[in-house]
């Protein structure tokens, strides 16, 4: 039956999606394409992830209005060409190959789950086209093509992991997950990090759920259960999306206290708990490379021009909206390195770009196209705010295959010439391993 | 709370008049909560806590609250609380006034779990002697988390001054956690260790078997871990008891959200053959328009908020039966005895309402509060029981003999049998079919709305609600017989626990696989559920 509807919404929704999208398309004045330099937003403003990714439309809207007001790009003006691919991954496909081959953008701002950018990513490298992925992901991919600016394993789940078993003295831990890639690829690095660091197996429990699953009572009762051995006991969630307000909910009634068992999520932030009351999720943690509530003039200017563009002053700011930020920032000042915006040549110019992010550092492109970033722990306030607890003392820089899965622990990706390789494998010393 | 408070009130009268040498003791530890960071506040609390005077209580219920400050000009810590744009600030220990200040004069001194942790451990020590037995309760409950050794020698003068039986209880067990685990256990006999682990035992929750696991698991003596690792496994058998009973009420509380979500199509779909996919939209529309009554009762009468919910049933019903009304009378009417047609149509109209809602109300999630009567859990036994599960199920079963009467006792239910079962002849009989069709239309879309007041409690207000939901109903109602409001009550709740007995086994993924399956067997043997209509209806 579920797959039964998940193939009569595609059938729809890809329907729905195509008129929208052609809509979106259309209210684009068509100009020529010389004086204008055409940037492509493919995020879902439709169907399910419609709720994370329509704010990041407007954030990207947002930058190149600002771009402009400060002159454009080259001396030509930005223009957003904005399509909906309607929470259809098959549908993102489509649509990114509409952006770069009818609308010819230059480079393409989007995606947010993991199925969607697989599903758009030979489709960039194909057309040798230049993709910004900027939500936090599981890692073991790095293409030519894509500049990921959010964070990989290594930038948020183990700087988290490692802050309970310092912080928190946790030795048994809840790894909770929806059922889809991410959650799993993350876990599966999260327990080989937790046996490598002498975590007994009996002490690891691992619960997979359904996308939107919303009764959450009996494994709530049972992280509980699982929580009362006589060992400080952690939930690691990787829940994704709607199923996270009920799961809060759930955990708020049951009375799940932050002090007993902490909850440190990958998934949860501002614009999730927008929708909560806060109040019995007291001190329960999100790891993130940006706040809101980190006190910087940076940081201070986007929120007050974000509130200001949007006209809404209860609107939040998120981790991926910096992501956005950071890497609009940086196509910017490779375009403006390479004179042109000619895919090939900028993506030769991204590679060590560096500008500043918005948590009072500068993050740097790297070889491996991602990039250098803080990391960062908040708890839960009463207000929806996360009151940072924790940040690495350096830049983290991302690591795209995981050292701690047997598959990809001897792969590294460089995308400078003379290597230019995504899976070199260090051992055989040759380029092509996993993923190729 | 309140009373928390009062007392506190209490105690600062009297420490202001009697005590101004305590409070000059006090001073120097005071100051140190504002310097060193997390570890520094830590410290100090500690320090604060162990010169065991009451005068501190309210600086650590100030820092709790988070209302302590550091003014930036001076350094001094501050109670500090908004007013307006600026703060009010009041001296900590003397609680004299100290003039306002603006934001950016004062710094929060923030807390984290640890702190948290500490804070309610020194709170319950400096708190056992208060004379409100609810503050020595949640005090005896605060060191039986924290096992504060320091806490003993207070423990036990408060034992014997206790005159309140549950309060003492609490007590006694919190010294039992103490001797348990502390350095005491060493030097105690037998018996003593004996009966501390029935104490323990006989408090028979979670938090006792953590204590008792982790005795049995730690480095004390091998008579108290025997002890401990018997008291476990009595405590165990119990827990697991009450585990199973528990799942059964989980099992009725899931059944009774899918009864609520599928009652109303067992109107639309099950008696007039409407397959409606819109039906979960009109859940969605019931959930947003509870959303809207809260936001008038924010905006207008935030002190009548509990009863919001009460409001928006009403309305709730109205708004979503009148869009089901007219998309009877726009679109479905032009298609019965046309399923398939039907079926799109009514698709694309789900589609529709989402995106519309969407546009107006924005993409995220809204939120609706819970009253404070849905707040919350209260204990059965070994069972939790969370309040706004209880009237969830107590509304599913009200709504379903509420619908139940109006079909078999009113003449509008009446008229609807009539139509569904032979439409001719009731129109012959003078009744206006068409108008039927529209109001029984509407009461399913209505019903419908009702439930979304509910899920709005237990769920995300998004415009993807329904869909959740939407598949869910049709299983319900198929199982349970088309046509037939019981089938639809037993298959709501055989398929709810059925559900939620095989989680703990299979898991959510699995255990949602196998309820399907097996719901395709039983249609395989069974093609019209559980309750199957007879008769000259079913050719209808």
């Amino acid at each position: 039956m579920r797959t039964k509807q998940l193939t009569a919404s595609f059938g729809i929704s890809a329907l729905a999606g195509l008129a929208m999208g052609a809509m979106a398309s259309f209210a684009m004045p068509a100009q020529a394409a010389d004086d204008t330099i055409k940037v492509g937003i493919l995020h879902s403003l439709s169907g399910t992830m419609a709720i994370s990714e329509t704010t990041l439309k407007d954030v990207m809207l947002m930058l190149i209005d600002e771009q402009n007001k400060k002159g454009g790009l080259l001396g030509k003006k930005l223009e957003p060409v904005v399509v909906d691919p309607a929470s259809n991954w098959p549908l993102f496909a489509e649509k990114a190959r509409e952006l770069i081959s009818k609308d010819k953008v230059s480079a393409v701002f989007g995606c947010w789950t993991s199925v969607s950018r697989k599903s758009v990513l030979p489709v960039f490298e194909e057309l040798n086209n230049i993709l910004f992925y900027p939500v936090q992901y599981e890692g073991e991919e790095s293409s030519r093509n894509v500049f990921y600016t959010g964070a990989a394993p290594n930038q948020q789940a183990i700087p988290a992991v490692d802050y309970l078993m310092s912080k928190e003295k946790v030795q048994r831990w809840v790894l909770a997950g929806t059922d889809y890639v991410y959650p799993r690829t993350t876990n599966k690095i999260l327990e080989a990090y937790l046996k490598s660091k002498g975590v007994k197996p009996e002490d690891i429990m691992i619960n997979y759920t359904p996308f939107g699953h919303s009764d959450w009572q009996s494994i709530v009762a049972d992280i509980k259960k699982f929580g009362s051995a006589g060992k400080k006991t952690a939930v690691v969630s990787t829940i994704n999306g709607d199923a996270n307000v009920p799961f809060y909910k759930e955990l708020g009634n049951q009375g799940v206290k932050a002090q007993d068992i902490p909850v440190v999520a990958f998934s949860v932030g501002e614009e999730e708990l927008a929708g909560i009351d806060t109040k019995p999720l007291l001190g329960h943690l999100a790891a993130w490379n940006y706040f809101q509530s980190v006190e910087t003039p940076a940081n201070t200017d986007f929120i007050k021009s974000w509130k200001a563009y949007t006209k809404n002053d209860k609107r939040v700011t998120n981790d991926p909206m910096e992501a956005h930020y950071i890497g609009f920032n940086m196509w910017v000042k490779a375009v403006e390195a390479a004179g042109t915006t000619e895919p090939d040549k900028v993506i030769d110019a991204m590679v060590g770009v560096a500008v500043p992010n918005l948590t009072g550092g500068y993050s740097a492109m790297l070889p491996n196209h991602h990039i250098t970033k803080p990391v960062l722990i908040g708890e839960v306030q009463e207000n929806g705010q996360f009151d940072v607890v924790s940040k690495t003392s350096g830049l983290v820089p991302g690591d795209e295959w995981s050292d701690y899965l047997p598959d990809s622990k001897d792969l590294i990706a460089d995308w400078r010439k003379p290597m230019s390789c995504g899976n070199f494998n260090v051992k055989t010393g040759k380029c092509g391993g996993k993923g190729s | 709370m309140r009373r928390a408070l009062r007392w506190l009130m209490a105690v600062c009268v009297v420490v202001a008049t009697s005590t101004a040498a305590y409070a000059a003791d006090l001073r120097p530890l005071v100051q140190a909560l504002g310097s060193g960071g997390y570890s520094g506040t830590e410290k100090a609390l500690a320090q604060l806590s162990e010169a065991g005077d009451p005068a501190a209580v309210p600086v650590i219920e100030a820092l709790q609250a988070g209302d302590l400050y550091v003014r930036k000009s001076d350094g001094t810590v501050v109670v500090a609380r908004k007013s307006g744009d600026a703060f009010t600030l009041t001296d900590p220990l003397t609680r004299a006034a100290l003039g306002d200040a603006p934001a950016a004069a004062v710094e929060k001194i923030r807390i984290n779990n640890s702190l948290r942790r500490a804070i309610s451990a020194s709170l319950g020590a400096l708190t056992l002697m208060s004379p409100d037995a609810g503050v020595r309760r949640s005090a005896a409950d605060a060191v039986f988390k924290s096992r504060d050794a320091s806490a003993l020698e207070t423990l036990s003068a408060a034992i014997a001054k206790e005159q309140d039986k549950g309060v003492r209880a609490a007590m006694e067990q919190a010294r039992a956690a103490i001797l348990l685990t502390g350095e005491a256990a060493s030097k105690m006999t037998d018996a003593d260790i004996q009966a501390a682990t029935d104490t323990l035992t006989a408090r028979g929750d979670r938090d006792a078997l953590v204590l008792l696991n982790m005795v049995a698991g730690s480095g004390a003596s091998d008579v108290t871990k025997k002890l401990a690792a018997a008291a476990v496994s009595t405590l165990e058998q119990k827990l697991a008891f009450w585990a199973a009973l528990q799942n059964l009420w989980y099992g009725l509380s899931l059944g009774s959200v899918l009864l609520l979500a599928a009652i109303g199509l067992a109107v639309t779909f099950g008696v007039m053959g409407v397959i409606n996919m819109a039906h979960g939209e009109m859940v969605m529309i019931g959930a947003y328009t509870t959303f809207l009554v809260q936001e008038f009762f924010r905006a207008h009468a935030p002190g009548l908020f509990d009863l919001s919910i009460l409001v928006a049933l009403p309305a709730a019903f109205l708004v979503s039966g009148g869009v089901g009304i007219i998309i009877e009378r726009s679109v479905i009417r032009w298609l019965y005895g046309r399923p398939l047609e039907t079926l799109l149509a009514t698709w694309g109209l789900s589609l529709a309402l989402q995106q519309a809602v969407r546009s107006i109300f924005g993409p995220t999630n809204r939120e609706v509060g819970a009253p404070s009567w849905m707040s919350g859990a209260f204990e059965l036994g070994g069972l939790t029981i969370t309040y706004g599960r209880l009237w969830i199920v107590i509304f599913a079963f009200a709504v379903f003999a509420a619908l139940l009467v109006a079909l078999k006792r009113t003449w509008f239910g009446l008229s609807i049998r009539a139509v569904t079962q032979n439409r001719p002849m009731a129109n012959a009989m003078g009744i206006r079919t068409a108008r039927v069709d529209a109001l029984t239309f509407g009461l399913g879309s209505g019903i419908a709305g009702l439930a979304g007041v509910a899920l709005s409690q237990i769920d995300n207000v998004s415009p993807n609600l329904g869909q959740g939901y939407i598949l869910d109903s049709f299983m319900v109602v198929v199982f349970g017989g088309v046509g037939n409001l019981w089938g639809t009550l037993v298959g709501a709740l055989t398929l709810g626990s059925m559900n939620k007995f095989l989680e703990p086994y299979a898991g959510a993924v699995l255990g949602k696989i196998l309820v399907l399956i097996f719901i395709i067997l039983f249609i395989q043997r069974r093609p019209r559920g559980l309750f199957a209509l007879k008769g000259r209806a079913v050719e209808a």
